[in-house]
């Protein structure tokens, strides 16, 4: 690897970590102007044209506010766990291919990190990794609520994990691959071989499970229990004040964009879109797949929309519905959704082949 | 029991179909709802910049009215005050002056009229008390403020603006 390819590669993270952030920092605009609209409101207006000023304005509060440790609790693992859950949150975008190469001349730029052979394993990881910040936080507050909130998080998330790597392991026998950026690929275009080429439409069932479990693994609504404001006071960032609450928030966000990304490549075709080849015959290899790169934001942008959308419509679960969910019927739903991909895998490799 | 009226209705307990229990018919349904209010029309408005029109009778502001000549109509009397069941207006009374006649209407004018924001409970009595229709609840909402002073409405707030010769 050449000096300037580890530039690219420099910005690229840069601009990936930058993206994200804005995008998380936008989401809770967004999140306050969608919960308006839906409730025939205006939503914030004051700061800016149309409010759009307002998440600096709130990043701004939350910087001043005073900083609070409680003095019982554990000082150390207090600031562990918000660094924990952004730093978790931010590190799963390494894996996610935003675009096909671009090629200049002798250079190939890739459009992703890093793409290791094992970006879903990767993905599950890290997400896995995240509930460890509400943990420890949760447990240094020393505070019942926090302690309730964390190990229902805790909980939550080993749960919906099970159902969500067995939703993903019918997606990989479609597939047979577990970088990311194969998986993009087997997808091009949105024809191909007599069927539509993304996985949605050909693991319809895979794809709802996966995206009730991606609800339950960021927390939102319907599925919200560990913050759950009416039973828990503020479930695991009761105690936390200032900008380590505003990461624990902002962790949340940027999992929501994260999560986003993961389904939008993995069942909605990630970058590609119908007639990319004719569009990319027609304004060069360069513009091409840049012009990728937007429709899978707009893929993304349409999750997050979707995420709010459903965080202020359903009501939230009570605490053994979300786990007759989770353990009667996702898992069950995961396994039969594996065995009949399985069948129909075999009969197609069989006969029509 | 014999029921009393026709209106008893016995609600037999079914067990929830499939559909029922995988929750999605219902969820599309809720999304359907939310959906549609995200394109009507908002039912609030930009309150400072916008207002609603109030209602004929509403009863906002005082503002101590001027006659067809611009004097002042007030008399000092006190019935206002004295009618006043929260205790919020407060005068002090004085003479009129030679050469003071287009300023006040009657002989005898209030040089000092307040009447306390906090206290006022815009009931409208000192209105109906007045014998010389010189206060009126007309005006808009009180505006907020930062000191419990500055809600003591003096003559230099309540008095109507001159009227243009």
């Amino acid at each position: 690897m050449g000096t300037a390819d580890l530039i690219i590669k420099l910005v690229l993270v840069v601009v990936i970590f930058a993206i994200s952030l804005v995008v998380a920092m936008y989401s809770t605009y967004a999140e306050r102007k969608v919960a308006a609209f839906l409730q025939d409101r205006v939503g914030p207006n004051r700061a800016g044209p149309f409010g759009i000023l307002q998440p600096l304005a709130d990043g701004a509060k939350m910087f001043m506010k005073e900083e609070i440790i409680p003095t019982r609790s554990s000082g150390l693992l207090f600031i562990v766990g918000p660094s924990l859950a952004i730093m978790t949150a931010c590190i799963g975008s390494a894996v996610i291919p935003w675009g096909q190469k671009i090629v200049t001349g002798s250079h190939v730029i890739d459009l992703q990190v890093t793409d290791i052979n094992v970006g879903i394993l990767y993905i599950f990881g890290v997400v896995s990794l995240g509930v460890y910040g509400i943990m420890i936080g949760g447990w240094a507050s020393n505070n019942k609520y926090s302690l309730l909130g964390a190990i229902r998080a805790a909980s939550q998330n080993i749960s919906y994990e099970i159902s969500m790597g067995l939703s993903i392991i019918a997606l990989l026998m479609v597939s047979g691959t577990l970088s990311l950026r194969e998986i993009a690929e087997n997808q091009h275009g949105f024809w191909q071989h007599g069927w539509f080429s993304w996985y949605v439409f050909k693991q319809p069932l895979g794809f709802l499970l996966f995206i009730v479990c991606a609800f339950a693994e960021t927390n939102r609504s319907p599925f919200d229990l560990p913050e759950c404001e009416t039973e828990l006071v503020g479930g695991y960032h009761t105690e936390y004040s200032s900008m380590k609450l505003g990461f624990y928030l902002f962790a949340e966000y940027i999992n929501m964009f994260i999560s986003s990304a993961v389904m939008a490549t993995l069942y909605w075709g990630g970058y590609n879109y119908p007639g990319m080849d004719w569009v990319t015959a027609h304004v060069g290899p360069v513009i091409g797949p840049l012009v990728g790169v937007v429709v899978l934001f707009v893929k993304v942008f349409a999750f997050i929309f979707f995420f709010m959308w459903v965080r202020w419509t359903i009501p939230r679960f009570r605490y053994d519905q979300l786990m007759d969910l989770g353990w009667k019927i996702l898992i069950p739903l995961a396994i039969t959704n594996i065995v009949l991909t399985g069948a129909w895998v075999t009969v197609y490799d069989k006969f029509f082949k | 029991m014999e029921p009393l009226s026709n209106k008893r209705k016995v609600l037999e307990v079914k067990p929830l179909t499939l559909a029922e229990r995988s929750y999605l018919p219902a969820i599309i349904k809720g999304m359907a709802i939310t959906i549609k209010h995200f394109f009507k029309k908002d039912v609030t408005i930009r309150y400072p910049e916008q207002k609603r029109e109030f209602s004929e009778n509403f009863r906002g502001l005082h503002s101590l009215k001027r006659d067809e000549n611009g004097a002042e109509r007030c008399t000092a009397c006190g019935l206002c005050a004295l009618s006043c069941p929260a205790e919020a207006i407060t005068m002090t009374a004085a003479e009129r002056q030679k050469g003071e006649e287009n300023l006040y209407r009657e002989e005898k004018y209030a040089a000092v009229y307040e009447i306390n924001m906090l206290r006022c409970i815009f009931c409208g009595l000192c209105e109906e008390a007045c014998p010389k229709e010189a206060i009126y609840l007309d005006g808009d909402i009180v505006p907020s403020d930062m000191l419990r002073k500055d809600f003591i409405y003096g003559k230099d707030k309540l008095v109507e603006a001159p009227l243009n010769q």
